[in-house]
């Protein structure tokens, strides 16, 4: 649900970035964060364990620029993980506008990635959203490392909706602004249809 | 849905909150919605990062929503913080938006709570009357004129 202000002329949209436990939403939202210049950005916040595991979730602010005279706003939120926070994820999930599902390539990972994904299909229709109708892009991370499934396979696996994909190695960086346009684009598309243009 | 605030709401709620703060000797005084977004602040914001508060404010109204229902409560609709300089009073208005109260040792509790209820009834009529309207306004926004090009111009590096 997105939220418009006619005063201060903006408009906020609210992304949430899912997927099962260390994929990499964390590093995605860090590498957004480090290579956005400052006043395009808020402080990035972290509600994590002394572990580094994200325990609530992070929160990135972000503006893109105005459209029309409004302000674009974006506000990126992760979920933890890991499966017993499920609570929490729902919480995170309420009035979002648009998803990321972070997928980890490695072949170890699979049953793990499958898991969140229909974790997070159960959540969304929880709150009355169907994946299939709501701004989504997925994310094959993890590029780099050595046993990581074809592309071929995750989409086979994790895409059946055909959503837009990209491979990422969100620690370097590479896929992860892509990967955000591409939603962001989705999510005020979807805004412009909403309200009948 | 998107919730959609025009100037004539937002001026009334900024009144509220601009009260509130003198009448509560409060440092500031926020109105967010239950999804995180900053809709109102008065008080001393200039050195506040009232974006990230928000978004907190929210997530702990979210997580307490999320135990009262584990223990068949409806709502624990208001919290109370107590810190060494600051306090913080949160309080859900009408399930639609939070009211948070942020303030120190120039106010007390008793005083903020018997503010807060007259600030949220006064909220509550604002946010009912904005429900009601929402239907006439046909969910019009400033999007529905934008073209593809004006999204990807957006992005154009």
């Amino acid at each position: 649900m997105s939220f418009i202000n006619y005063l201060s002329r903006e408009i906020n949209c609210k992304i949430v970035y899912y997927g099962p436990g260390l994929c990499g939403k964390t590093t995605n939202l860090q590498w957004i964060y480090q290579r956005t210049a400052p006043e395009a950005k808020g402080k990035m916040i972290s509600l994590a364990t002394e572990q580094d595991r994200t325990l609530f979730f992070d929160f990135l602010p972000l503006s893109l620029g105005e459209i029309r005279g409004f302000k674009t706003r974006f506000h990126l939120y992760t979920v933890p993980g890991q499966v017993f926070y499920d609570a929490s994820r729902k919480l995170i999930l309420k009035g979002v506008d648009g998803v990321v599902f972070v997928a980890d390539s490695q072949v170890e990972r699979m049953e793990a990635n499958m898991e969140s994904l229909e974790n997070l299909q159960l959540n969304l229709s929880e709150q009355g959203y169907q994946l299939e109708k709501i701004p989504y892009v997925i994310q094959y991370n993890k590029r780099d490392l050595p046993n990581i499934a074809s592309v071929a396979e995750l989409r086979e696996l994790l895409n059946p909706l055909k959503a837009t994909e990209y491979e990422a190695i969100a620690s370097r960086g590479n896929g992860v602004f892509d990967t955000l346009k591409a939603v962001a684009k989705l999510v005020l598309t979807e805004l412009k249809k909403g309200s009948g243009g | 849905m998107n919730m959609v605030m025009y100037e004539e709401e937002l001026n009334q709620v900024q009144v509220v909150v601009d009260k509130l703060v003198r009448d509560a000797n409060a440092r500031v005084v926020c109105i967010v919605d239950k999804n995180g977004q900053l809709i109102a602040a008065s008080g001393e914001t200039d050195n506040l990062d009232t974006t990230s508060l928000a978004s907190l404010i929210a997530g702990t109204i979210a997580a307490m929503g999320g135990m009262a229902k584990l223990l068949k409560e409806n709502e624990f609709p208001t919290q109370f913080h107590e810190g060494v300089k600051a306090n913080i009073h949160i309080q859900l208005v009408g399930n639609r938006v939070i009211l948070a109260v942020i303030f120190d040792s120039r106010a007390t509790l008793g005083l903020v709570r018997l503010r807060v209820k007259r600030a949220s009834d006064e909220l509550n009529n604002i946010f009912e009357a904005l429900t009601r309207r929402l239907p006439q306004r046909g969910g019009n926004t400033p999007f529905g004129e934008i073209t593809d090009e004006d999204i990807d111009n957006l992005f154009n590096d």
